[in-house]
């Protein structure tokens, strides 16, 4: 009884622990029960049970309640997809004036406006293309077929590669200086001499549109929230699913909405990429201080002033944050949105895992990623530029920029010139490096990846058996067995255990969404999968980190190591492990392992640095070495921190576990996947994602409520 | 006399969303707990004064005496829940967003506790930006802002960030900063709380120095009695949003008007507050020595000679005309007589 009462909270979990366990055993498997596998419940079958909700027919397997629920909302991705075909096909005719034929026709709305967004987005980013690689289509947009076939002068010649590499130098050494200029310069030499540049341009001018709207919009929402309450009531909960939600998943219902093509690509891309660009500008919004606002009035700014010479300018570091996120989720998307028709590099990268061309792919990630980093390094220049108001410049100082460049466009101009008569008969390289017509380093990853495998093929084998048939098939039994009851009154009484009855009822209102759809097996998986992902990498993330927070240069050092891989696109990532393991889950787990250690590794070091020194300096005239300093001090002091990291690697290994279908994984992914080939995958695919979001959302809920009640503990706001 | 620079009448603020209605119900006669009860708080309790032109109105109080609520009513950067607030005869709370922005362009200024620098701009750019808002041209703003720095003696600091200064610079910066658009009237928000004691004291006598020059209307928030005495012509002493006193330096200190105000005073060194004038004898008589004060003379700067006769001391007007005489004795009962028992 002492005991009980002197750690009242042990007891509690201990006993929900028993439950859990209790019902484990009490619960028998059915004897018909049996993991369906794809395309299984597409099959009629005379064991099946089903009924009929809002028109809708649901067949299922039944079970005893507390083995499985039945998926009573198995109508809902129907129904969702009847209503979007319903919105796009029926709903609200409008008559609108049709150009070709010269009359009006009838149009549902929704269909109108997409066809509109369409075009619009599709000019933007045949312009920018247009400008990068040359074309007919904008001066089309503006005149007619008719008139370019008569005046084939005006079609866009493109720039020459070696404008636009010295150009993009010009502005890096503008922005920040000789460092970035040289980078620069290399990565363009680099994209063009081994052949990336078409696909690589294709990319940027998606990115070029892409990245800029979304963070145009997630400024706006973001101030908009921040001025009124109920825009920001009204945001809260989508944020939250957005936050969660696997890009996989909005490909889906884009699909429906915007057919394929690269604008689809841009308005899902903004999707994604808009809802961090509205947390971060909420969050600096909020963290300013009121005196700074109280002088900008003072100073007499008008609103429009206010917001943006004082209040933004002062917010900039968090906004800083979310240009950064918005231009890590458009080069993920860059690659992920090849599955609905975006063109270059990821169609590419896609293409050559699909060959199992890892050389290729290679290549493209590399390129990718670079064009990535270099973007993330200008943006954070551009925003900490500086002006010299005291400098008496000349004029050519003061233009030397714009007259280099100037000087580049004759330069570039000419030597493409020289190169029609230098490479007659053959492709012009001064002009632009065609595709795969470059340097090729494939064959050299091919065979080097071929040599691996000969090597160590005996090696990889063992351990890829060894992982599959010990460890993982097992993890995977277990999970399954679970009792859908069991696991419920599990999570509904950590709920409860950790933030009270709202905390239980949030959580339970999830768990319920996930048990009553038709997919309770397949999120299982994906757990499963997640866990042993999360479990490794946070055994690293957190190891690591605490290594490297012993020394200051090291903790810079790996911070900076986690920028640099954070701005890797997520399917990057499948390319080495497919070198080495090939087609297998340990392969998807590797790559769950490696992208999901970067935030436990990141907050590790976070948290252990935001330890005052003023505790630090108390520890050590107690008398502390450096082990108890670390044990007694430092990490429960950064422990809330280390779990909001704990937080980050669940979302990011459930990304990539539900990337990791690509590969063919048995988990919600491999649905989401399905659903992008099916015509009526809309309400399927967006099921799923929203199934993926809860998983999140249960953990992020638990998570977040614990770290909140543990910080009003010690005291740290 | 010309018409007061800043005019309150009967001035409440009260936080709470039923404010204005039990104010209303009220009749000017506010509980402090009647309405807490309630639900609201009150942060300023029916402050009606005047202060003129080149005056210094310091208004001392401690933490949450609604000090900074009354400085952020006149400069309404929050509304008053009630009464009246007129600045050069213009009612405040009458004015439209436009004429209020107007108003704070070219007649206010204020410096803050926090500097409240805007981290991503220099010192030059921080002091030209209320020149800028106003949509004065780069150049001339810049050059005005150069003016500014050379007055708070920040030469060769102005490409620095607020990060890589000191607190006192920092609040140099805010006082240029304020003054850049050349206001009549001056807020200060506690404005050397945040500073060390020794760069306070430095602050201060940079304050009272540029103040000689300018001549502005201030009014002052602070919660340290002591840079009240030394700085106010008048100062306002506040309690639960109430001006329990507001008068002059020596007339608060020899006349407390409450319990709470006397405990201020107890501590004061009186002889560094008090002119002779406060404590003379404003009748003369013949008997007087040889030896001749001014009366605006600071009573610790005299005591000395004045103790070292031993006849009364006359005591003289600028016009050197005699208009009173004081004592030693008089002189040492103000130094230490007086402070705990009697009164």
């Amino acid at each position: 009884m002492e005991f009980i009462k002197k750690y009242p909270k042990l007891f509690q979990w201990l006993f929900l622990l028993i439950v859990f366990f209790a019902l484990c055993f009490a619960i028998d498997v059915p004897e018909t029960y049996k993991f369906i596998r794809g395309q299984a419940e597409f099959v009629k079958d005379p064991n099946q049970s089903s009924f009929v909700f809002l028109g809708k027919e649901v067949r299922y397997y039944a079970f005893d309640v507390f083995w499985r629920l039945p998926p009573l909302l198995g109508w809902l991705p129907i129904w969702i997809n009847d209503s979007l075909f319903f919105l796009m096909n029926e709903w609200m005719p409008i008559e609108f004036w049709n150009e070709d034929t010269q009359e009006f026709r009838t149009r549902p709305l929704v269909l109108q406006i997409s066809r509109n967004l369409t075009a619009f987005m599709t000019f933007l980013i045949e312009l920018i293309r247009e400008i990068l690689l040359g074309g007919l289509e904008t001066i089309v947009a503006f005149t007619s077929w008719d008139w370019i076939d008569k005046n084939p002068w005006a079609e866009l010649p493109g720039l020459p590669w070696t404008i636009v590499a010295a150009g993009s130098a010009i502005l890096a050494y503008k922005l920040s200086g000789k460092g970035l200029a040289l980078f620069a310069g290399l990565v363009m030499v680099y994209i063009s001499i081994f052949g990336q540049w078409k696909p690589s341009m294709q990319t940027l001018s998606f990115i070029l549109v892409a990245a800029p709207l979304s963070f145009i919009f997630g400024l706006g929402l973001g101030i908009a929230a921040f001025k009124s309450k109920r825009v920001e009531k009204a945001l809260y909960p989508i944020l939250l699913v957005m936050q969660t939600m696997p890009q996989y998943a909005v490909l889906v219902p884009a699909l429906v909405l915007f057919g394929v093509g690269d604008h689809a690509a841009v308005i899902i891309t903004m999707v994604v990429a808009v809802p961090p660009m509205i947390l971060l500008t909420i969050l600096g919004l909020r963290a300013i201080p009121p005196e700074v606002i109280e002088a900008g009035r003072m100073s007499g700014c008008n609103n429009w002033q206010l917001m943006f010479k004082v209040l933004i300018p002062t917010a900039r570091r968090d906004i800083l944050i979310g240009v950064n996120q918005v231009i890590m989720v458009c080069f993920s998307m860059a690659v992920i949105s090849a599955f609905i028709g975006a063109k270059g590099l990821g169609f590419n990268l896609l293409l050559a895992l699909n060959q199992l061309n890892i050389g290729l792919a290679l290549e493209a990630g590399l390129c990718i990623s670079l064009i990535a980093i270099l973007l993330d390094k200008m943006s954070l220049a551009w925003a900490n530029k500086q002006t010299d108001y005291f400098g008496n410049l000349t004029f050519y100082q003061r233009n030397k920029n714009i007259l280099f460049f100037v000087a580049t466009v004759i330069i570039g101009i000419v030597l493409a010139y020289v190169g029609t008569f230098l490479f007659k008969g053959s492709y012009n390289y001064l002009f632009e490096v065609p595709h795969n017509k470059g340097i090729s380093t494939a064959d050299f990853w091919n065979k080097g990846v071929d040599w691996i495998f000969d090597t160590f093929f005996v090696y990889i084998k063992a351990f890829n058996t060894w992982l599959i048939q010990d460890v993982l098939q097992p993890m995977r039994a277990l999970y399954l067995r679970m009792p859908a009851v069991a696991t419920l009154v599990l999570v509904v009484g950590a709920g409860y255990l950790i933030g009270g009855i709202r905390s239980a009822l949030v959580v339970c209102g999830l768990t319920l969404f996930i048990a009553l759809s038709p997919w309770w097996d397949r999120a299982l998986v994906t757990a499963y999968m997640a866990t042993f992902g999360v479990v490794i990498s946070c055994i690293i993330g957190f190891t690591v980190g605490t290594l490297c927070f012993q020394n200051k240069h090291s903790a810079s050092f790996m911070l900076g190591v986690c920028d640099i891989f954070q701005t890797f696109p997520s399917f990057v990532y499948l390319i080495p492990v497919m070198m080495l393991f090939g087609i297998t889950d340990t392969s998807v787990l590797i790559a769950v392992i490696v992208y999901a250690t970067i935030p436990a590794t990141r907050y590790t070091i976070e948290g252990l640095r935001s330890v005052p020194v003023g505790l630090h300096d108390a520890a050590t005239m107690s008398g502390v070495n450096k082990f108890q300093r670390l044990t007694k001090i430092e990490f429960p002091l950064a422990f809330p921190h280390m779990m909001l990291g704990l937080n980050q690697t669940i979302v990011f290994a459930l990304f990539m576990v539900i990337i990791g279908a690509f590969i063919g994984t048995e988990d919600l992914g491999q649905y989401i996947l399905k659903a992008l080939s099916d015509k009526k995958g809309a309400g399927i695919g967006f099921t799923l994602g929203i199934c993926v979001a809860f998983i999140g959302l249960i953990f992020d809920n638990l998570i977040r409520t614990w770290v909140e009640k543990r910080k009003k503990h010690l005291g740290i706001n | 006399m010309s018409e007061p620079v800043i005019k309150c009448e009967a001035v409440f603020k009260i936080f709470g969303e039923n404010a204005k209605k039990m104010l209303q119900e009220s009749n000017g006669n506010v509980d402090a707990k009647t309405f807490q009860e309630n639900g609201c708080i009150v942060g300023v309790n029916n402050a009606s004064f005047e202060v003129s032109k080149g005056e210094m109105l310091v208004v001392m109080g401690l933490s949450g005496s609604g000090k900074s609520t009354l400085l952020r009513c006149i400069s309404r950067l929050t509304d008053a829940t009630g009464g009246k607030i007129f600045i050069e005869g213009q009612d405040l709370l009458q004015l439209n967003n436009k004429e209020l922005i107007e108003l704070r362009r070219n007649k206010m200024g204020m410096v803050f506790q926090s500097f409240a620098l805007l981290p991503h701009k220099t010192v030059i750019e921080n002091i030209a930006f209320p020149l800028q808002i106003k949509g004065i041209k780069t150049e001339d703003s810049i050059s005005k802002a150069m003016d500014m720095v050379k007055l708070v003696g920040l030469d060769g600091r102005e490409n620095y960030f607020p990060r890589e200064l000191s607190g006192g610079q920092q609040q140099r910066v805010g006082i240029a900063r304020s003054l850049a658009v050349e206001p009549d009237i001056w807020f200060l928000d506690e404005p050397f709380s945040a500073l060390d004691p020794l760069i306070r004291k430095e602050m201060q006598d940079e304050f009272l120095r540029l103040q000689d020059k300018l001549q502005k209307t201030i009014m002052f928030i602070t919660h340290d009695f002591d840079e009240a005495l030394k700085l106010a012509d008048r100062i306002a002493i506040m309690k639960d949003g109430i001006i329990e006193q507001l008068d002059t330096p020596a007339n608060i200190v020899l006349n407390p008007a409450t319990e709470y105000v006397r405990k201020f005073t107890e501590e004061v060194p009186r002889e560094k507050v008090l002119l002779i004038e406060d404590v003379m004898d404003p009748s003369t008589n013949d008997n007087l020595g040889d030896l001749k004060v001014l009366k605006d003379e600071i009573i610790e700067n005299v005591a000395e000679k004045i103790l070292t006769q031993e006849k009364s001391v006359a005591v003289i007007d600028n016009n050197n005309k005699i208009v009173g005489s004081i004592n030693p004795a008089k002189i040492i009962n103000t130094v230490f007589g007086g402070r705990k028992n009697n009164n």
